[in-house]
């Protein structure tokens, strides 16, 4: 069987255009050997979780740092499920002060990564818990 | 040349002895790494001497205080006859909160306001907008009416203060509000004093923060600073910021050669679509700088701004006045050199970065507090962050005397290499017909993206150092107080608009939004309909929508 | 329902997974790619090739929107190169479409070209009678755009439109490479920009000198400007999709497009052809360590490529 690329997205929710964080990610995983899909600042969930669909993405990645990842990131986890999508893991990063990342977890953000995260702690754990999507 | 032939030829034979030495020492102790060079990546020598600045003019590069090209500052006296102003940038939750937190910083001492807004009313959304869900009031204070502007400026004596206020695609609206309170208030617009950012070019480079395309954007710009010159005229209607370039990882060079392209591309656009003169609206222009944590390089960095802009000015625009060739800044400490991880240590890169600013020679200085990569500062933080800036104006002494570092050859030599390099960049963005092409062709974006990237490695494989982060790492977690903005917050800002929509008059606000868009379409000023409209308490995504519907919606291109 | 019926009724999931298994050789992809065939062949495909920067991502969102308008669905496979380092890519192109993003008789998927030469990935043939099978109006295939003759495109779509924009520097190269002969329709993108005349005088000459195209359809050329207003943008690009479906009725008239269909099925049968000699032999070859032996064979100078390949084919093709 030929090797199968993780496919993966980079998404940011929310108002804020801090895009710095996100788009070093993109980069990284590409050098990873990943296909990123990017889709650029100020989405909506419904935007994110729809383009997700169509990508047919292993991960999505969900950068924030406008101070409202708790109403957004768990509302891209409820959307996936509600599209019966709620199989794709979604990780979040940004400014989320500790007593907000248990939270997260309990909405189904499987991990979130705060600034000064090394970037190969993000791909480990990629590696680790992400398979790429089972064949039809 | 300012260096007699005599002083140069001893100077070089004594060099060449003093390298010999060092080559020994060098080659038995070895140094530290094989490469110096600073936060951007710019190379810095073993030692600097005379010969490093042998083709420096005395008086066409350095000059004196007060003097074209201002290299050493633009006034005389320096911080002898007044200090910079301390700025601390605030705003949160609702107007109420932020109108008290003000009140606070004016009783403590501070001199001016800076105004942070949520991010709905940074890109034109009202509260009750879908976009605008679980943002209220987050990153500062939420604005939908001229109703919040009326608490936010309780009390507040605006022909006492000056108010800057951090927004940029609505800056037109929020600016109108400003103005109706202060008529309000019976101030009249000649009296009232602050800055708008309204700078919308770095936010295509660099921020995001964007909500119509590039030609229009700059259109309202220069309707706003029109407005300015002809009515309110000690109001800073553009502050030319490079703190968000850096603060999306460019060099230092990239934020002083982008910030001030910038800034010509606005003089170029008053100059034609407004056939203003430079000299009736420049002294108005102001900027805006980070103070990153490598020190010299910053120091260098705001001298070479002063020197290239007073000579674009006079030379490229045809300025007469020498207000217009000042080139006047606030400086912010780099919200990105700070760290989550031992969050005490960020106080230390503070004071460091607004060291490096006062000797930069800024107008005004916020220092970010310790807290500030989590969330919104805690009142405490922000007074040790204001105490930073009080310790070095009112103990140190380093404001005794204008420019200390005039004259240091290392500091001369770095910001003759950051005003050429920066020189290189301007000219490759003329080649391509200037800012707005460069922008559409994603360069200075692409250029920022490589150099960010680069950064993040030097992080990664520990060529740079981050204390606490890749460097002396400690387990235990050091936990600082935050503060937590109440989800009531987003309720009451509802219930607000909610009051003011039913209770204005319909009638009223449809026309004057109906003025607003023909005015749009016609390409007049813009600022008087929209005075107007707020007036009649129309909201700020209601005059947005307006432009947007006529000028249409700029989208993130994405470029890798 | 089965997975090719789910397809059919719209899935979009299953279809871009269909799409990532096509993209991975998945041999049980191709025969849910053969259960689909039978229903495709009602799309009209739209290549739309030209340099970095030409603005092809923005035309392709205002094409989505002037072709929603008439009710059509529409299906982008929008491509973006690999990584020769890593095997990764960035697909970026999306972010320009993603205010279609909700619309669902909108279904983008962006590609990797994994080393395909051609403007296109491999898989696109196929992604290609996926969008079809699905009921998709009209594909727009968008290519990478990397300034190499970006051929494959035309073995693909129904009518190429080739974007050109001054100020590049490439223009005039990107003409001479050959690309010229492959675009039915020539658009001057940001035509308000400095040398925007310059390059339609450039490109009106090469015109001229071209050999008569098919059937008497001599290429127009469209210029588009003034982004900053959509609605005025808009018009133009609606009118660009006027000539579009010209160029269709010409196709139709003088049965080109039988002709184009007949030259791509050609090809395809080669490509598909090849793959499933070519494949399963290398795969063998891969897991049993045999390539290996076989490079190493070539690189010591014992044997040579052609010989090797003889003799594989003799052993195989038995």
């Amino acid at each position: 069987m030929a090797e199968r690329n993780l496919r993966v997205m980079v998404a940011k929710p929310g108002l804020d255009g801090h895009d710095r964080g996100a788009r070093v990610l993109a980069r990284s995983f590409r050098d990873a050997g990943y296909e990123v899909i990017y889709t650029g600042c100020h989405q909506t969930p419904e935007q994110i979780v729809e383009a997700a669909l169509q990508e047919d993405v292993d991960l999505i990645g969900l950068s924030c740092l406008s101070g409202a990842h708790k109403h957004l990131f768990p509302r891209v986890v409820r959307l996936l499920e509600e599209r019966d999508a709620g199989d794709i893991p979604v990780i979040g990063g940004g400014i989320i002060p500790d007593k907000d990342i248990s939270y997260l977890y309990e909405q189904g953000i499987r991990e979130v990564f705060t600034p000064g995260t090394h970037l190969q702690t993000i791909l480990d754990w990629i590696e680790n818990n992400v398979a790429s999507r089972e064949a039809l | 040349m300012y260096f007699s032939k005599e002083l140069l030829d001893s100077c070089s034979s004594l060099r060449k002895k003093w390298e010999d030495e060092v080559r020994r020492v060098v080659e038995k102790h070895g140094e530290r790494d094989k490469r110096f060079t600073t936060v951007s990546d710019h190379p810095i020598k073993r030692t600097y001497d005379p010969l490093d600045i042998q083709d420096t003019d005395f008086q066409n590069d350095m000059g004196y205080p007060g003097v074209y090209p201002y290299t050493r500052g633009i006034h005389s006296t320096g911080y002898r006859g007044r200090l910079w102003t301390y700025r601390m940038f605030s705003g949160m939750g609702t107007a109420r909160d932020t109108n008290q937190r003000w009140q606070m910083l004016l009783e403590q001492g501070q001199t001016g306001l800076s105004t942070a807004f949520d991010f709905p009313t940074l890109m034109g959304y009202d509260t009750d907008d879908p976009h605008a869900a679980g943002e209220c009031g987050r990153c500062g204070v939420a604005v939908d009416t001229l109703e919040d502007f009326r608490i936010l400026l309780k009390d507040i004596p605006l022909d006492q203060v000056t108010t800057s206020m951090t927004i940029n695609p609505p800056a037109s609206v929020t600016w109108a509000m400003y103005c109706a309170c202060a008529q309000e208030q019976g101030v009249p617009l000649e009296k009232i004093g602050g800055t708008i950012q309204n700078d919308m070019l770095k936010e295509f480079i660099a921020q995001k923060t964007f909500m119509l395309p590039p030609e229009p954007s700059i259109k309202l710009i220069s309707d706003t600073v029109e407005f300015g010159a002809k009515h309110v005229p000690k109001w800073n209607t553009i502050s030319i910021s490079g703190y968000h370039i850096r603060e999306a990882g460019s060099t230092a060079v990239q934020e002083l050669a982008f910030t001030l392209r910038d800034g010509m591309a606005y003089v170029e656009d008053v100059m034609e679509r407004k056939g203003m003169h430079p000299d009736e609206f420049a002294p108005r222009l102001s900027f805006f700088f980070n103070s990153h944590i490598d020190f010299f390089e910053e120091i260098a960095k705001m001298r070479a701004a002063r020197r290239i802009w007073a000579k674009v000015m006079r030379e490229r625009y045809g300025a007469e006045d020498p207000r217009s060739w000042w080139l006047r800044f606030h400086t912010q400490t780099a919200g990105c050199s700070l760290t989550a991880q031992q969050p005490y240590n960020n106080v230390v890169r503070t004071a460091t970065e607004a060291l490096a600013a006062v000797l930069g020679g800024t107008q005004s200085l916020h220092t970010n507090s310790l807290d500030e990569v989590y969330c919104l500062p805690t009142d405490h933080s922000v007074q040790i962050a204001l105490r930073t800036q009080q310790i070095i104006g009112e103990e140190t002494g380093v404001d005794n005397t204008v420019d200390p570092l005039g004259g240091s050859y290392f500091v001369e030599k770095l910001t003759n290499e950051m005003e050429e390099a920066a020189w290189e960049y301007m000219e490759k963005i003329d080649e391509m017909g200037g800012m707005l092409a460069a922008i559409d062709r994603g360069y200075p974006q692409m250029e920022i993206a490589d150099a960010s990237f680069t950064y993040q490695q030097q992080i990664e494989s520990g060529e740079k150092t981050l204390v606490g982060v890749n460097k002396y790492v400690t387990e235990e977690t050091e936990e600082c107080p935050l503060l937590d903005i109440d989800e009531e917050v987003e309720r009451s800002q509802l219930e607000r608009l909610e009051q003011v929509r039913k209770n204005r008059e319909e009638r009223s606000v449809k026309k004057s939004l109906e003025e607003l868009r023909s005015a749009c379409r016609k390409g007049d000023n813009v600022m008087p309909h929209c005075i107007e409209a707020v007036r009649n308490l129309a909201t700020e995504q209601e005059i947005c929508d307006v432009y947007r519907e006529v000028y249409g919606e700029y989208r993130d291109p994405g470029l890798f | 329902m089965s997975t090719a019926e789910s397809i059919r009724a719209g899935d979009i999931r299953l279809a871009s997974r269909l799409i990532r298994n096509l993209e991975d050789k998945n041999p049980r992809a191709r025969e849910l790619v053969k259960e689909l065939f039978p229903y495709t062949g009602k799309a009209r495909v739209l290549g739309l090739t030209g340099a970095p920067g030409a603005g092809k991502s923005t035309i392709t969102d205002y094409l989505i929107s002037s072709y929603r308008a008439t009710g059509q669905q529409v299906g982008v496979l929008a491509v973006d190169p690999t990584s020769p380092f890593s095997g990764g890519a960035i697909l970026g192109d999306r972010v320009r479409m993603q205010k279609h993003a909700q619309d669902r008789g909108v279904f983008i998927r962006s590609l990797a070209t994994r080393g395909a030469l051609g403007g296109l990935a491999a898989a696109v043939d196929d992604a290609v009678h996926v969008l079809d099978a699905m009921g998709m109006d009209c594909i727009i295939l968008e290519t990478v755009g990397t300034g190499q003759s970006e051929v494959d495109v035309m073995n693909n779509a129904h009518s190429v439109i080739l974007t050109l924009t001054p100020g590049l520097g490439d223009e005039v190269q990107t003409l001479k490479a050959g690309i010229m002969e492959i675009a039915d329709l020539f658009l001057i993108n940001k035509a308000d920009q400095k040398g925007a005349s310059k390059l339609y005088q450039e490109l009106m000459r090469m015109l001229n000198m071209a050999q008569e195209h098919h059937a008497g359809w001599r290429p127009p050329v469209l210029l588009l400007q003034n982004i900053a207003h959509p609605e005025e943008f808009a018009r133009q690009v609606e009118e660009v999709r006027n000539k579009i479906d010209e160029h269709y009725q010409v196709l139709l008239d003088k049965d080109i497009l039988g002709q184009r269909e007949r030259r791509k099925a050609r090809l395809q049968l080669g490509n598909s052809l090849r793959a499933s000699l070519l494949d399963p032999v290398v795969r063998q070859l891969e897991q049993s360590g045999e390539m290996d032996r076989l490079v190493r064979q070539i690189v010591d100078k014992t044997s040579d490529p052609h010989t090797l390949a003889d003799e594989l084919r003799d052993r195989f093709l038995r």
